[in-house]
């Protein structure tokens, strides 16, 4: 299989800190000597930290509404990045919306893009460092509405980058306006009386849309409104990185994402509407997964 | 060093690549398209890429990208689609990104033609853009200038971190002449350290233009005003011929130049001591230089490709202490050198 496991991973990671020893113990070692003391020994296995922050996160609180997936979507790819181990060989590229303060969450590398051209500047930045992780994180108005011209030409050129696509159906950060992925009949600032097919036209699905292109090795939908989806979510941006690294080519994960705030809904309803109405439309699974003997 | 017969366009495409440049992202348009064909041909054989974009908004954002990795990459088109790259143009001024982007001008406004013209002069000179940044402009009048100005360019880019523009038309680019590829000198690699690199051994990298926090943005904006003081100070150049004898001096830039000089020489048969100041940086424009001129010598005739744009520049320089004339040409038609010639006589001080 391609890449480290799981546990080779575990053990990199405490390596670096030097609590290797702490982590062999448990197996073996340490419970025959805790053999017949009633004392619990002060064995660093039961402080050992369960949860913690993804290295490739820097120390900052998100800024994000309370119930917004932004800050786990951010997660799922820093833990990515620490999985394979390569936080000081990414450049991220951040766009503008909701997303535009990736440079401060993540400790890595990252330009600022232009609304919509966040996949145009990857390209540029993978093409000058091509053995660099490039991924981009941009929300739905920016790749799906003013920038749908780059990403579909940086699919179709089949470039070795990685975008993170943030859908949640309304343009956030200016404040819920109708995105090219409003469902219809959705009320936003600009759409008072509902998404209207006859005036707006349709929700635009771009996965579906990207798998089409041959260029496009790995093209995924995922959500993180329950457990089950969320492991899910991880292990698509994992396989797309996988991809990248493996210089299969473009790579693209669509995250359903609530936005309680411009749904005017509450952090819990709004995670119901992701199931009850834009996974519906939005269908999630893996669209395309190029082989490597397909690239062959 | 030989002299080889060569087009303006394939000059400017051999200057980048003596100038280091690996990396070219462009979208067809005439009358520029010698330089991407030339760069297709044989960035790749030098280990660099050749990559037609999607449109001049993707070629200069894949720029930025490239730029913000510190690899030399440039851009090339003409009027209609460096106006669709104003806007990539001032994210990389505001996030202080180097860039060699050259500008084939066509005549406008629209589609207008692909005859020369210089009504480009204000969006290349001005910023373009939005917001309060300068590009450095360079105005070659000759294919020898085209190369040269293009090694110049990079250096310059590199040097500030800052977008400059090469600013051409069809008469220079479509024009073949004699030139001579210098052979280029090692010189020492000006440092990157804020380049993206992938962030190992050291703390990560932002390359940004938005500033949020109280007071933040103006210190931004004061920060590149600095920076194109110091390149007022230090990057200005022009040619000034026969001005020190002159009763009257002519200034024209980039193509028209080449007219105004064969005109100049009527002049001089028939015995009118004319000179010519021809800006070659457009920014920084030769200020300091015109103004110490307009205090011996009192008419100026300004001569362009357009209805008036460098004459306020000129006007800024000179205008106190001489007189300042204008003959203008739009797109369409080239004025002749009797044209210029008649308007000299007009002028010429009695």
């Amino acid at each position: 299989m391609h890449g480290p496991s799981v546990p080779n991973v575990l053990y990199k990671y405490l390596k670096q800190r030097g609590q290797i020893q702490n982590w062999q113990k448990p197996n073996g070692v340490n419970r025959k000597k805790m053999k017949g003391k009633r004392k619990q020994p002060e064995s660093l296995i039961l402080t050992r930290q369960a949860f913690k922050r993804p290295e490739s996160l820097t120390d900052v609180p998100f800024h994000f509404c309370p119930g917004c997936h932004h800050g786990i979507a951010h997660r799922l790819v820093a833990e990515a990045i620490d999985f394979f181990g390569i936080q000081g060989k990414t450049i991220g590229v951040a766009s503008v919306g909701c997303s535009v303060f990736l440079y401060d969450y993540f400790n890595i590398d990252v330009v600022e893009a232009p609304h919509g051209r966040a996949s145009a500047v990857a390209a540029g930045v993978k093409r000058a460092r091509k053995d660099r992780m490039v991924f981009t994180y941009q929300g739905d108005g920016d790749l799906a509405s003013i920038g749908i011209a780059e990403v579909v030409h940086t699919a179709n050129r089949g470039e070795n980058i990685t975008i993170i696509f943030a859908n949640n159906g309304v343009y956030g950060m200016t404040g819920g306006q109708m995105a090219p992925t409003t469902l219809l009949g959705q009320k936003t600032t600009t759409s008072p009386y509902g998404r209207d097919f006859a005036q707006d036209g349709y929700p635009i699905r771009m996965a579906e849309m990207l798998a089409t292109l041959e260029g496009s090795a790995f093209v995924a939908r995922v959500a993180v409104n329950n457990p089950a989806n969320l492991m899910k979510a991880k292990k698509a941006v994992r396989r797309a990185f996988q991809m990248q690294i493996e210089e299969m080519g473009f790579s693209f994960v669509e995250f359903i994402l609530a936005c309680p705030t411009n749904w005017s809904l509450s952090a819990v309803e709004a995670n119901q509407r992701v199931e009850d109405q834009m996974i519906p439309y939005f269908p999630l699974g893996i669209l395309k997964e190029r082989k490597m003997a397909d690239y062959l | 060093m030989e002299r080889e017969l060569v087009k303006g366009n394939e000059a400017q495409a051999m200057g980048a690549i003596d100038a280091g440049c690996l990396l070219y992202f462009g979208y067809p348009i005439t009358p520029q398209n010698e330089i991407p064909e030339y760069l297709s041909k044989h960035l790749p054989r030098l280990g660099g890429e050749f990559i037609q974009a999607e449109s001049e908004i993707a070629s200069i954002n894949m720029l930025l990208g490239a730029s913000a990795a510190g690899i030399r990459a440039m851009t090339s088109s003409s009027s209609p689609g460096i106006s669709l790259m104003q806007e990539g143009i001032s994210y990389m001024a505001g996030s202080e990104l180097p860039a060699v982007i050259v500008n084939m001008s066509r005549s406008g406004p629209g589609l207008g033609g692909i005859a020369p013209s210089q009504g480009d002069y204000f969006q290349a000179t001005r910023g373009g853009g939005h917001g309060d940044y300068r590009m450095i402009v360079l105005a070659p009048s000759s294919v020898q200038e085209m190369y040269d100005l293009t090694l110049r360019a990079f250096d310059l880019a590199d040097t500030y971190r800052n977008p400059v523009l090469i600013l051409g038309d069809s008469l220079i680019g479509q024009m073949k002449e004699p030139m001579v590829r210098r052979s280029p000198k090692k010189k020492k690699a000006i440092p990157k350290p804020w380049a993206l690199t992938g962030a190992e051994g050291r703390k990560p990298n932002i390359l940004k233009s938005l500033y949020l926090k109280d007071g933040e943005l103006t210190q931004h904006n004061w920060k590149l005003h600095e920076k194109y003081q110091r390149i007022r100070e230090k990057e200005v150049l022009f040619e000034a011929r026969g001005v020190d004898e002159a009763n009257m001096v002519v200034v024209a830039f980039g193509s028209i130049a080449r007219i105004v000089k064969t005109a100049m020489g009527m002049a001089a048969d028939e015995g009118l001591k004319v000179g010519l100041f021809r800006p070659i940086t457009l920014f920084p424009f030769p200020q300091e230089a015109l103004h110490s001129i307009s205090r011996s010598i009192k008419v100026f005739l300004t001569v362009e490709l357009n209805t008036g744009q460098m004459v306020e520049d000129v006007e800024l320089s000179a205008k106190r202490d001489a007189q300042v004339h204008f003959y203008g040409r739009p797109p369409g038609s080239i004025p002749t050198p009797e044209e210029i010639l008649e308007e000299i006589k007009q002028y010429y001080p009695r």
